[in-house]
């Protein structure tokens, strides 16, 4: 890896850490207010690919876990870690990798749509696919019901991962990171 | 914005290695799982909290600052186990909770980030083997520790650019010009630390100058 690739990684940890900084929508009903954080899952894997993207967001699951509050609401340290919601947190990296792999297989012909897939498919299926078995083993509950406490999130992922598709499409004209590999100008 | 949970007092628990603490902590975790009776989470939970407030003196009002944003879950499961499992099961879930979150709170409380990112540097060690350099493990933590603020400020600027244009209440309008901007930075960044030599090629790991012929 490139010193350049380290720098995006961070920047990335960082921007997600931003993200958080902004006030949380209060839903009603449900414990967690709906935050702009797994935007950062999402830029991060439609930006950077999949093995700078999930490294990013290694990067920033280990500096919370290190006790800087960068979690939405000034949380952090280890106790977001063991809490029930915490396989949430834990599904980020591979979250962001599976975006980033979406992205760069349908690189060349990058629309809104294949944008609109990699951050369906890995910013919220796999999201919700690793926190809910996580909350139900965590609170004994069964399946079903932490995933009926999820299904409230849902809009909010969805307005999320379509935020993330429309900058993941102009960013990539603007400054694309993506390289594939093999289709290069040759050297001189 | 304060960066950081320590909590600076001189206490035996704070220098405790921190390599120690969390692997107690990974520990405990485990265990906790394991305890289906309620007299020993219930001591658990006693005896984290004596060695949190008690020998490590981190003020009662830090530690249930970092309790409570879980509370909304504890009230919802034990409503859900209340209601439909029975009321064991529900006080037993949430003493495992409320235990492994105090305990997590006081290893974040009583041991330096620095600390930290070393012992996550040393978790990374056997990354080694497959071409990871621990050292850039740290470097890439300090950028981003330094890219926060950064972004802030960069965000706060754009956006009063585009006010000062008539562009109000576009919040998600400042996303694509801030990525560009920072992009171009890390950029910028990354071709500087090459400059300096960062991308030098780590020295030989020792083992392999002692395997090699005389």
């Amino acid at each position: 890896m490139k010193s350049r690739d380290l720098a995006y990684v961070a920047l990335f940890a960082a921007i997600t850490a931003v993200l958080g900084l902004l006030p949380a929508v209060p839903v009603p009903g449900i414990p967690v207010p709906i935050t702009a954080q797994t935007l950062g899952v999402m830029l991060a894997g439609s930006v950077l690919g999949a093995r700078r993207g999930g490294l990013a967001m290694l990067t920033f699951l280990a500096v919370v876990a290190a006790g800087v509050p960068l979690l939405s609401g000034g949380r952090g340290g280890l106790a977001v870690f063991v809490g029930p919601s915490a396989g949430y947190l834990y599904s980020w990296p591979l979250a962001a990798f599976v975006i980033g792999l979406l992205t760069q297989l349908t690189w060349r012909r990058f629309t809104l749509a294949w944008a609109a897939v990699a951050n369906l498919v890995g910013g919220v299926a796999v999201i919700y696919a690793l926190g809910i078995p996580f909350t139900s083993l965590y609170g004994d509950v069964s399946l079903s019901a932490a995933a009926t406490g999820a299904l409230s999130f849902v809009p909010g992922d969805l307005v999320k991962a379509g935020i993330a598709s429309v900058v993941a499409v102009a960013v990539r004209r603007a400054h694309p990171v993506i390289e594939l590999p093999g289709r290069r100008p040759a050297a001189g | 914005m304060t960066l950081s949970l320590y909590v600076p007092v001189a206490s035996p628990v704070h220098r405790a290695p921190a390599g120690l603490k969390l692997g107690l902590l990974a520990a405990l975790a485990v265990a906790l799982f394991l305890v289906d009776r309620l007299p020993v989470a219930a001591g658990t939970l006693a005896a984290v909290l004596l060695a949190g407030l008690g020998a490590a003196r981190i003020p009662g009002r830090t530690l249930l600052a970092q309790v409570r944003p879980v509370w909304p879950w504890l009230v919802v499961l034990l409503v859900f186990h209340l209601v439909v499992t029975d009321w064991h099961t529900g006080a037993l879930v949430v003493l495992r909770l409320l235990t492994l979150v105090a305990a997590a709170a006081v290893v974040t409380a009583t041991t330096r980030v620095t600390e930290l990112v070393a012992v996550v540097e040393w978790l990374a060690r056997p990354l080694a083997l497959v071409g990871v350099r621990p050292a850039r493990v740290g470097l890439v933590i300090a950028m981003t520790l330094r890219f926060v603020p950064l972004i802030a400020e960069r965000a706060h600027r754009i956006r009063e650019a585009q006010a000062a244009r008539g562009a109000t209440g576009m919040r998600w309008g400042v996303l694509v010009p801030l990525l560009i901007q920072v992009l171009r930075l890390a950029h910028t960044l990354g071709e500087a630390l090459d400059a300096r030599g960062a991308d030098a090629p780590a020295p030989p790991p020792r083992r392999r100058a002692a395997a090699s012929p005389p």
